[in-house]
């Protein structure tokens, strides 16, 4: 039956459960005390760029200063500077790496187009400064967070760019050791020739 | 007890008595004033913070607990920003109109004060049209509110005026006959006396106070009275003029700062000042519920406050409850529903004082079915033709297109 006032009285019964419930199970809460408790980050979650390393955070980056971020980030926060030493011949190091997060909108195309897996997308979300053109201009020192620390925040993803990294460095390698195997074979060839060639002299003495 | 009581009534003659003779007057009428003035601002404070942690709570949030403990010092945070902010007067604005338009909001609901009496022998004055006094001065906030979206010359600021003096004056109507129905039932216009006419109880040790709340015409009367009350006072879900969502703040969109705070206070201290009388008319005033000892013990302004908060925290579990409502639902509310309703009271009111003398076995159980009878079927025969199934076409534009 369409009581006239029914709804009224269900809806007002219904925040008062909320309004005890609220006092009486935390899990009805639907907010968190933010800088006491914090929600952890989804997998997902990303914001600004960092520079992955292996072991040394300045010698193991794994950015080889190729540019290529820098050229493609379409607000332009990225600047670097290759490293050269003292005859001016460039070394795969970034000298300076630096982006400005105020600039940055995170859009993760340093990410995707960095065929280096250097620059990964971070979770962390606290810059807050007081200087905010200093503050928030992150250099390399900042910017640089180890290999473990991104297998913390993304797991997965993680995972498989270690393992693509694997695979690149084992094809590498087999590369490397059939070359080095031509190699020898070619050095083999030409000693042989050369003894040939030796006994060759020698009989004609 | 007694002079726990009375503890402000004789203060007051005690700090008049210390002023010399021609004074004496006017420190009357200050310390008639001063408390008033001071009093319901400081429960407007906490009413904030309170609302807040209220709503907070109802959506399950925790609300402001920041300031001070459990955030109670959140309104002089807000106090503080309120006033600093600079004060924007629009270019175009009527300057003069643009500033009375708070003042004279705040005036009005200060006014309606000086008739409420707040505990024994507690009131500013002391007028035999109290009621009335109180519902002329209460006219005042329309024409402030006018005046405050006419001035603005900001269509926001219009729209959410015209929209309050449509409500206001349709609400206007069913608070008056919903008043009315005490008025007739202990006639007199006095709020002393209304309230005098609701001492002591009845039943088995008089354990049913003899409220009008406690009657069928009293208890319609005094939903009536709170639904009306709430329009009045622009309540959610009777917060069309200001409807923030929709025409952003209404008729107090162009101000700031200070004036603003003003209007935020003047707003809060109508909807005190309408459920003080709510407690007057309908609650038994500041008399105690039961008639047991310790009841008496609580000095009477006690009850009165506790009876006056009561019916605040029920205005914030409406809003924190039902969504605003459509101009045309608002109408047809008002006109279609209250109205009647109201005017039905008072027929109610008319058979139940006549048939008062009635003696016989089970009178009273006739009267009050008879009461409930004639107050239930039109409830649930205009409520139902307010419910009833519309059919919702799509939408014809009659001049646009």
């Amino acid at each position: 039956m369409n009581i006239p006032g029914k709804g009224i009285v269900t809806g007002m019964a219904q925040t008062a459960k909320n309004f005890i419930g609220s006092y009486v199970s935390k899990e009805r809460m639907t907010t968190v005390q933010y800088p006491e408790e914090r929600v952890p980050a989804q997998e997902a979650a990303r914001n600004f760029p960092f520079l992955v390393f292996d072991e040394d955070p300045e010698a193991g980056l794994r950015c080889v200063a190729c540019k290529i971020c820098e050229k493609e980030c379409p607000p332009q926060c990225i600047y670097i500077v290759m490293k050269r030493d003292e005859n001016a011949k460039p070394s795969k190091q970034p000298e300076t790496f630096d982006i400005d997060v105020s600039v940055c909108m995170s859009c993760q195309i340093c990410v995707e187009v960095c065929p280096f897996e250097a620059i990964k997308m971070d979770t962390e979300f606290e810059y807050g400064e007081f200087d905010r053109f200093g503050g928030l201009l992150l250099g390399k020192d900042r910017l640089a967070k180890s290999n473990q620390y991104y297998h913390k925040i993304h797991p997965t993803e993680a995972a498989e760019v270690d393992a693509r990294l694997d695979e690149e460095r084992q094809a590498k390698a087999a590369a490397e050791k059939a070359k080095a195997a031509k190699l020898a074979a070619l050095a083999q060839k030409s000693k042989d020739a050369d003894k040939i060639v030796a006994n060759g002299k020698a009989e004609k003495k | 007890m007694e002079r726990l009581d009375q503890i402000f009534v004789t203060l007051k003659a005690w700090a008049v008595g210390q002023v010399p003779e021609p004074f004496q007057v006017i420190a009357s009428i200050v310390l008639s004033i001063a408390p008033i003035m001071l009093v319901f601002p400081g429960i407007f404070a906490l009413t904030t913070v309170a609302e807040r942690k209220l709503l907070g709570r109802i959506q399950n949030r925790l609300g402001p607990n920041r300031v001070g403990p459990f955030g109670f010092l959140q309104w002089a945070a807000d106090g503080l920003k309120t006033i600093t902010k600079e004060d924007i007067v629009p270019r175009n604005a009527d300057k003069v109109v643009h500033f009375l338009a708070p003042v004279v909001l705040l005036v009005s609901a200060l006014l309606a004060y000086s008739v409420i009496p707040f505990g024994r022998n507690m009131y500013a004055i002391e007028i035999d049209a109290g009621i009335l006094f109180f519902f002329a001065v209460g006219a005042g906030t329309e024409l402030a509110v006018f005046m405050a979206g006419w001035s603005s010359r900001n269509k926001y600021a219009l729209l959410g005026a015209m929209r309050a003096i449509a409500q206001m004056i349709s609400y206007e109507m069913p608070l008056l006959l919903a008043a009315l129905a005490v008025v007739m039932a202990t006639g007199s216009l006095n709020p002393n006396e209304i309230v005098a006419a609701q001492e002591g109880g009845r039943g088995w040790g008089e354990i049913v106070p003899n409220w009008f709340v406690f009657t069928p015409w009293g208890f319609a009367g005094c939903i009536l009275f709170l639904i009306a009350a709430a329009a009045e006072s622009n309540r959610s879900p009777f917060d069309l003029p200001e409807a923030e969502s929709e025409i952003i703040a209404g008729y107090f969109v162009e101000y700031s700062g200070m004036k603003f705070a003003t209007f935020f206070l003047a707003e809060y201290l109508g909807l005190f000042v309408i459920s003080s009388l709510c407690v007057v008319l309908f609650l038994g005033g500041w008399h105690a519920p039961f008639p047991f000892f310790w009841c008496a013990w609580v000095p009477s302004w006690a009850w009165f406050i506790g009876k006056l908060a009561c019916i605040v925290l029920l205005y914030i579990w409406m809003r924190g409850t039902l969504p605003r409502l459509r101009i045309d639902q608002l109408m047809n509310f008002a006109w279609k529903f209250m109205l009647p309703m109201a005017l039905i009271n008072l027929v109610v009111v008319a058979v139940w004082t006549y048939t008062r003398p009635w003696n016989y076995f089970g009178a009273e159980l006739v009267r009050w079915l008879l009461c409930v009878g004639l107050l239930l079927a039109p409830y649930l025969l205009l409520g139902r033709n307010l419910l009833r199934n519309r059919k919702w076409g799509p939408r014809t534009y009659r001049y646009a297109s």
